[in-house]
């Protein structure tokens, strides 16, 4: 049973002298985060609306910067910022309230890399398709009728 | 156990057994693997959300015009706010059963029972909280004629807003025009006594287009989204003949079958995802329940550790983080 606790967030930015206050600490920064999130899911700025860039056309390395930049190209500001968001609640949640910072690092990377890179791969693949799936039915040409 | 196992003398190396590689307990590190393999089953439905949205990207509903709804504050629009209200509950309650853990490591009794009641208060408000939901989802507000195709179209008015044009939606209950040929529901003393009828819809589509011809300032909203990132408006004209000659079901509210909201599909992943995320709170509550009745009849105490307390605040904290993923994607994206 590990009794040390490790007091400090944000790399020791934040430093606290007691466990429960650590805890107090972080609902806190939830809390901000949260009230952060639905500021800006009532009022969406419209400068967060639209994408900040333009999917490059034509050649080898255009495609390629349009897979390496795709959050900032395919997705709207916006939803960048909120999924970022919710993986630092994420983050806090499992390091401070489930005590993984306290875990050895090997009971840590058991969890945290199997989910992490099982996770990225199912919606990988479950988005990639929804998006094919999308342009077979809106394409010109497009066999399947649905507006009636 | 000593006297059946022989020294091999590697006690104490890497491989001498008898070492922890993990630094956790059995029982932690199972509730661990549980957490993953669950993270794995919720990541799966809402990746599947993801995949039906992506496919109906151009007319998937929009959340703030769903879920619009607060308990007392009946008829005003406030997006976001009951949400974010049930998200913070249940933050709350995870600080709680955060705190019942530290507790626990000082073997303080009273106070793990104190944390642990109010940890268990959170997850009932949460729950209820979530039935509300459900029940004004399913309950609908404002109406919509499904087509042949299965698209909903809604209803509304362009009303000026501080001298902005603005589309308000309208009621099918307030221009609807009674009309009195109706069919008559079908119950097994007026017809085959063998067969049931589910109940007809309040109005039937006639009775909606008569009330659209009688009131020039309604137009016919369909499912599509334009440029602006809103549902496209159509004219008095489309209105009428999309009505006309499409108009098939008078849906309100939703259910796993129509949605007055849009797709079918967003009402089905609604039910589906909060509905297992909020059952897996309800069985979390049932297990705190039985741990604070553990804690108060002093089983922890005499067994020298409340390790089982920590347990089940994992798979409480677990369930946090399920809704911190599930408020963004449904609520927020």
């Amino acid at each position: 049973m590990a009794h040390a606790h490790k007091l400090e967030i944000f790399r020791g930015l934040w430093k606290f002298k007691s466990n429960t206050q650590k805890i107090w600490g972080v609902l806190a920064f939830l809390t901000l985060v949260t009230a952060i999130e639905v500021v800006l899911g009532i009022y969406k700025p419209e400068s967060l609306m639209h994408t900040w860039l333009d999917p490059m056309e034509g050649g080898f390395f255009a495609t390629l910067y349009n897979i390496i930049l795709s959050p900032f190209i395919y997705m709207k500001p916006l939803n960048l910022i909120f999924i970022v968001l919710t993986i630092v609640k994420a983050y806090y949640i499992t390091w401070d309230f489930m005590h993984m910072r306290d875990e050895k690092s090997s009971l840590r990377r058991m969890v945290v890399w199997t989910g992490v890179f099982l996770i990225c791969y199912l919606i990988f693949i479950l988005l990639q398709e929804g998006g094919y799936v999308f342009e077979v039915y809106n394409t010109d040409d497009a066999l399947i009728k649905r507006d009636f | 156990m000593d006297t059946t196992v022989a020294n091999t003398g590697t006690e104490g190396k890497t491989w001498g057994g008898g070492n922890k590689p993990l630094g956790a307990s059995y029982g932690k590190m199972m509730m661990w693997f549980f957490i993953v393999s669950d993270a794995l089953t919720f990541s799966g439905f809402l990746a599947a959300y993801g995949f039906s949205r992506f496919k109906f990207i151009k007319e998937w509903p929009i959340a703030d015009e769903v879920f619009t709804h607060v308990p007392f504050l009946h008829g005003q629009e406030l997006p976001m706010i009951y949400v974010a209200f049930m998200t913070f509950i249940l933050i709350m309650s995870s600080v709680t059963m955060v705190l019942a853990v530290d507790a626990g490591h000082h073997m303080n009794k009273a106070k793990v029972t104190l944390y642990m009641f109010l940890t268990i208060i959170g997850g009932a408000i949460f729950v209820g909280s979530q039935a509300w939901e459900w029940a004004t989802f399913i309950q609908g507000d404002y109406g919509a004629v499904q087509t042949k195709g299965g698209n909903i179209l809604q209803f509304g008015e362009y009303v000026n807003v501080d001298g902005e044009q603005k589309f308000k939606r309208i009621s099918i209950d307030d221009f609807a025009v009674p009309v009195t040929d109706v069919r008559v529901e079908h119950e097994r003393k007026n017809g085959l006594w063998f067969v049931d009828e589910a109940p007809l819809p309040d109005y039937t589509v006639n009775e909606i287009y008569k009330g659209l011809e009688a009131n020039p300032n309604i137009l016919v909203r369909n499912q599509i989204i334009n440029e602006e990132g809103e549902k496209t408006v159509l004219s008095r004209e489309e209105s009428l003949k999309q009505i006309k000659e499409n108009g098939k079901l008078v849906v309100k509210g939703a259910n796993l079958v129509v949605n007055e909201y849009g797709t079918s599909l967003f009402a089905d992943f609604f039910f589906f995802i909060t509905g297992f995320h909020g059952f897996h709170v309800f069985s979390g509550v049932v297990i705190n329940i039985i741990i604070f009745f553990n804690v108060i009849l002093g089983t922890y105490e005499r067994r020298g550790s409340y390790e089982m307390v920590e347990k089940v605040g994992l798979y409480w904290h677990f369930v946090d983080l399920v809704w911190v993923f599930v408020f963004t994607f449904f609520y927020l994206v």
